[in-house]
């Protein structure tokens, strides 16, 4: 229905700045008493201190990504990985700290929480503030809290899975986060439990010249089903935040997982996320994901096909504006027989702007029968904006579909002559023709994130007709 | 106050470093149905298009005066919002909007009021049954996919709906059979009222045999050589332009 006409929003929900008002900042940089101290700060049992430090040394082995955008400007002496918030954990919304709660009142949540989700989480700076589930959930065996929580509580789970499907070694961010995590959301849905209502968990990062480092550890058992949304925003700075998250999702035999993203990250954020999804057999994980902010994104879910009939789709849409580098995409490892990946993939640019399209197909030897097709699609609104595509695709065997398609146009002046026919004005016509071009994503989310989307679109279009 | 609803003065227009129209008159009233006929590549279209200040013509010399006033330089948005609506030759694809919100969305621009959903949807069904259209077209995406028919009816469907002053219909009727004419015909009919007017732009004649038209206009390379009544597109029809052309 209607998601033409929204309302208008002030980009200043996004943009307040709390006081920098921390119990504790750790001091900028990264050495191995930073990482001693962040652990002593968050009271980690000795194997989580020992993974931190192997963590750093992992780290300090790596070298910067040759490939893909320019991320000099990090530097990571000019960065304070660990910001403690002046509060503890709450799991009663009242208890969350005047200018903390404001700051999430702003951004709706947890109104969300009352319409239509079955848990929420808020995390500020390093740690989540706030954790809550509905109670029928708890009774049938849902695990919806904080990492640190599920390290205390459960930590034979946690042990078992954490930084096992993201292994710290995969890339340099990875070794990072793996030093200075805090926070995320540790979700376990046990055997055939289906959620009809989605989790959502939302990432605020407030602290100047910090970063952001939550750990997200989904576990799907068999026959279970789930819808876990995430949501991201900062206010800008003049200098540089970082975000190193990452996420792992196990999905056994027969579950279902969706995972929706929307993120909106201040324009001076570096984001260098890492998501990966083990999917068992006739087991499916959708990721759809909108992309608006931050200086800089490099992050390419994946999605490994390890059991037969095992299935992925990825939808998602990048938004780049002025100064803004997105490169995004997806990767899908077929690993067995009959599986199958679904790639839609969108960008716009504008005001010089530059998305990217990156991905990475492969399918195993062992992999038969299965099929993958990938469709990405570019919009760029001025002839100073940049749209790339750059796709590789490793098939290894001959029993397979695979399609790839891929289209990169701009805006007709006859189409918006047509529309300004009708009574709309230029910035009116170009803005419903993105909102079109991004509905077959933003049917996708959920409605209030829907029209936030909406909203975002019609911001950045904002003043772009001189 | 004035019958007049606008008038073209001395109208001068190129595409392009290319002069099309060399000196247009033409003044339409409030209640008439106007006709512009002509041979390919006489000016027809531009016609259409500089009304509406399409920014790919260049208005070089002249005026258009809509209710007594020089719109030359409007944006086309803000001549649609006064009242002037053009139906298009070839009607724009508009990819993840639908006929519903689209139109609901253009009501608004050009009403300046709310629209009333319900109301609206009734309004939109009822004006589709009348015009053969598929009700399912309204949640289709504008005109993808659309046939050629389907495309025209949707353009006349805008026109309801919107309800301008001024309809100008850009051949509208070239590619419909039959039936499909008599439809747009009767989306005219329907429209038609003693407070607006429509402008049809045709190379043929069948539109206009299930219309009463008050003027025809020949227009041959960019100019006006004659005005006359519906006898003059019969007697064209019957002997084509070759006598008008230089």
């Amino acid at each position: 229905m209607a998601k033409t006409q929204v309302e208008e929003i002030n980009r200043n929900v996004y943009d307040i700045v709390d006081k920098d008002n921390y119990d504790f900042k750790i001091e900028k940089g990264i050495t191995k008493e930073i990482v001693e101290e962040i652990s002593k700060q968050k009271n980690d049992p000795e194997w989580m201190r020992e993974f931190r430090l192997k963590a750093l040394e992992v780290y300090n082995k790596l070298e910067m990504p040759t490939w893909g955008p320019d991320l000099s400007e990090l530097n990571m002496d000019e960065i304070a990985t660990y910001v403690r918030p002046k509060t503890k954990l709450n799991n009663s919304w009242d208890d969350v700290p005047e200018d903390i709660k404001n700051t999430f009142d702003r951004l709706g949540i947890p109104e969300a929480e009352k319409k239509s989700l079955a848990g929420v989480g808020a995390q500020y700076d390093s740690e989540v503030v706030y954790h809550s589930m509905k109670e029928d959930l708890k009774k049938q065996g849902v695990i919806y809290t904080d990492m640190e929580t599920a390290i205390r509580e459960y930590p034979d789970l946690v042990k078992q899975y954490f930084m096992k499907c993201v292994p710290v070694n995969d890339h340099k961010f990875v070794a990072l986060h793996g030093a200075v995590w805090s926070g995320g959301s540790f979700v376990y849905v046990p055997k055939n439990v289906k959620l009809d209502f989605p989790l959502q968990s939302y990432f605020r990062l407030n602290s100047p010249e910090s970063g952001q480092f939550e750990h997200t550890l989904i576990i799907v058992e068999e026959g279970a089903s789930l819808h876990f949304i995430e949501g991201c925003s900062a206010p800008k700075y003049s200098k540089i935040n970082l975000h190193a998250g990452c996420v792992e999702l196990i999905v056994k035999d027969n579950a279902y997982l969706r995972y929706s993203t929307i993120e909106n990250w201040s324009k001076n954020m570096m984001n260098l996320n890492t998501k990966k999804a083990m999917i068992g057999k006739n087991a499916q994980v959708d990721w759809v994901t909108g992309s608006f902010g931050s200086k800089i994104s490099m992050l390419y879910p994946l999605s490994q096909l390890n059991g037969e009939g095992a299935k992925t789709e990825y939808t998602g849409i990048s938004f780049a504006g002025e100064g803004q580098n997105l490169d995004t995409g997806f990767k899908a490892i077929h690993n067995a027989p009959n599986t199958s990946s679904v790639v839609n993939a969108k960008s716009i640019s504008k005001n010089g702007g530059k998305c990217t399209y990156r991905s990475l197909i492969k399918i195993s030897p062992k992999a038969k029968g299965s099929k993958s097709s990938v469709s990405c699609e570019s919009l760029m609104l001025d002839d100073i904006s940049v749209s790339d595509t750059i796709p590789v695709n490793d098939i290894q065997t001959d029993e397979v579909e695979f399609s790839h398609e891929a289209k990169i146009g701009k805006i007709s002046d006859k189409t918006i002559f047509y529309l300004m026919s009708r009574g709309l004005s230029e910035e009116d016509a170009k803005a419903m023709i993105v909102r079109g071009f991004a509905y077959p994503i933003s049917k996708e989310l959920p409605v209030e994130y829907a029209v936030e989307m909406n909203n975002l679109i019609n911001l950045e279009l904002e003043g772009t007709i001189g | 106050m004035s019958n007049t609803l606008i008038e073209l003065k001395d109208l001068h227009v190129n595409a392009g470093e290319k002069e099309i129209l060399k000196g247009i008159n033409l003044k339409i009233n409030k209640g008439e149905i106007h006709v512009i006929m002509g041979p390919n590549g006489s000016g027809k279209t531009t016609t259409a298009n500089a009304i509406l200040n399409n920014p790919e013509y260049t208005k070089t010399a002249g005026q258009v005066i809509y209710e007594g006033e020089n719109i030359n330089d409007l944006k086309p948005d803000e001549i649609a919002r006064k009242g002037v609506f053009m139906s298009f030759q070839l009607p724009e694809e508009i990819p993840g909007i639908s006929v519903t919100n689209f139109l609901k969305y253009a009501k608004n621009k050009i009403t300046g009021e709310p629209v009333k959903i319900f109301q609206f949807k009734d309004e939109l069904k009822k004006y589709m049954e009348e015009l053969n259209m598929n009700p399912k077209n309204m949640d289709r995406s504008l005109n993808v996919g659309f046939s050629g028919g389907e495309k025209k009816k949707n353009e006349i469907l805008q026109m309801l709906v919107l309800n301008p002053k001024l309809a100008i219909l850009d051949e509208t009727d070239s590619g419909l059979d039959v039936d499909a004419i008599r439809t747009v015909s009767k989306g005219i009919e329907m429209f038609k009222n003693e407070n607006n007017a429509v402008l049809i732009i045709t190379h043929n004649n069948k539109i206009l045999h299930n219309l009463k038209v008050d003027y025809v206009h020949v227009l041959v390379d960019g100019k006006v050589v004659t005005t006359g009544t519906q006898e003059l597109a019969t007697e064209i029809e019957n002997n084509g332009y070759s006598k008008y052309k230089k």
